[in-house]
């Protein structure tokens, strides 16, 4: 396989009891890929989407980030917790709920994974934190804790916070899912801007006219399986499969973005 | 009708003061013992191991579904026959109420580990972190906050339990009123002045821990 993959995932399975979520995946995400993840819920999308940074561990398959390489399955034995922490520190997860840490400031959120897990000197990464609030357009509310914040601001600390870690690829759980909608706009922005810059990324999502406008490539899946797989726009203006088709016909699939004027 | 006479007990006030400091002592000793097992006996049932975990709960049913009364006896004069451990009235007392507190306080801080968002020890592993770093750095500060009330509750249960340490005659208050009473022939003046002597030490400190919470939840 070629190396200009940055993921690369292999008959992955998962099951949680006698629930398949995942069937047989195959991924590949190019070097500044940006795959957009649809499906209708219960399709095992986030599920894949937490097999690539073993939040969830899989039953069976390859995954591959970087150089960075698990196989489970029979007679494999599962990574440690330090090395699976180790692995997780490359990759970058914003999650649905945000997930911020409310007993911290903004700027401390954005701090704690270069502190508590990279070592860093605490002004440098005081310095590194402030650039990335900045970045997404946060940089007076540093001293403001979560509970001040709307949801969009929360998000974008969220990825504030993904990013001062500076991974390799960023994976997006129905980042604008839980926003109200004249929020989703300014979350969307952040990301656009991060998939112009070359970042790598795996966005799950249920905005069909973000992911045809900013994903290079779209998979559709279904109860477990990829059910269609190609470039963005083409999956979403002439999908082949049945299933796809009735999922995206609930969806405007083409037209503006939500405005981003909501960026200060 | 009866005749208070609440001036004869000055004359016992020495005795007073010092069963208050055996009592307060005491206190301290056992709340500071009863964390630490509740602790280990918290992260015991939280453990990814099945031995830990057992362990665990049978220490805290163990000490939580017998009277407290019946253990002070038992680690005095049941371990001393059964297995040889010979103790002094104040290390039998301390440790079976360093247990029986520790019971209740690893339940307290279990359900306040286990009450965090799950979502939060995500976010921690997504960064990089491992579990122990999770625990101390994200999971731990909040679910304290909400533990306080609970453990404060609980503490100051275990600092009128200590007045049951008088049955091993370790000279705590409530040991050196019922020589002052007996000596006096006025228990109803002397044990009026233990209530009132309890209570003069709680109430002030519920006053300063609900203040503590309030300034705690400045920051939710």
């Amino acid at each position: 396989m070629s190396e200009t993959q940055k993921i690369e995932i292999r008959s992955l399975r998962k099951s949680f009891g006698s629930n398949e979520v995942l069937k047989n995946i195959n991924l590949d995400v190019a070097k500044g890929g940006v795959v957009a993840l649809i499906g209708p819920s219960g399709s095992g999308k986030s599920t894949l989407l937490r097999c690539i940074n073993l939040l969830v561990v899989p039953d069976g398959g390859n995954v591959r980030v970087g150089d960075t390489r698990f196989a489970f399955g029979d007679g494999s034995k599962l990574p440690d917790v330090k090395t699976l922490a180790a692995f997780r520190a490359t990759t970058g997860m914003v999650f649905q709920h945000f997930n911020l840490f409310p007993h911290m400031t903004t700027l401390q959120n954005v701090m704690e994974g270069p502190v508590t897990v990279r070592r860093m000197a605490k002004t440098n990464a005081e310095t590194l934190a402030r650039a990335q609030l900045a970045k997404v357009g946060l940089a007076e509310k540093a001293d403001q804790y979560p509970a001040t914040l709307s949801g969009g601001q929360k998000q974008r600390v969220a990825i504030a916070r993904a990013l001062a870690m500076e991974p390799d690829v960023m994976l997006f759980d129905e980042a604008t899912s839980a926003l109200d909608p004249e929020l989703v706009g300014e979350v969307l922005n952040v990301i656009q801007q991060l998939a112009s810059e070359g970042m790598t990324m795996v966005i799950v999502t249920h905005e069909i006219a973000f992911a045809r406008e900013v994903a290079n490539r779209l998979i559709f899946m279904r109860d477990g399986i990829v059910v269609e797989e190609g470039p963005a726009r083409q999956v979403i203006d002439n999908p082949q499969e049945a299933a796809t088709r009735a999922f995206l016909s609930h969806f405007h699939r083409t037209g503006a973005l939500p405005p981003a004027n909501a960026v200060p | 009708m009866y005749q208070w006479d609440f001036g004869i007990l000055w004359s016992y006030r020495w005795l007073f003061l010092n069963g208050l400091g055996v009592t307060v002592g005491f206190t301290i000793v056992i709340v500071v013992c009863g964390l630490l097992f509740g602790l280990l006996g918290a992260f015991g049932s939280l453990s990814r191991f099945r031995t830990l975990r057992l362990g665990a709960l049978a220490f805290i049913e163990v000490f939580r579904c017998t009277p407290i009364l019946v253990q002070l006896i038992w680690f005095y004069y049941a371990l001393p026959i059964l297995a040889g451990v010979e103790m002094t009235p104040i290390t039998a007392s301390a440790l079976a109420l360093s247990l029986y507190g520790g019971s209740f306080y690893s339940e307290i801080i279990r359900g306040g580990i286990v009450s965090i968002d799950r979502g939060q020890s995500e976010a921690g592993a997504a960064l990089g972190m491992t579990p122990s770093q999770t625990m101390r750095r994200i999971v731990l500060p909040q679910a304290i906050k909400r533990m306080i009330p609970a453990l404060m509750n609980q503490s100051i249960i275990q600092f009128k339990n200590t007045s049951l340490v008088s049955v091993l005659a370790v000279p705590d208050l409530v040991y050196q009123s019922q020589v002052a009473a007996h000596d006096s022939y006025r228990p109803l003046e002397t044990y009026t002045a233990v209530a009132v002597a309890y209570a003069a030490i709680l109430i002030p400190l519920t006053i300063i821990v609900r203040r503590g919470e309030k300034r705690l939840a400045v920051s939710e």
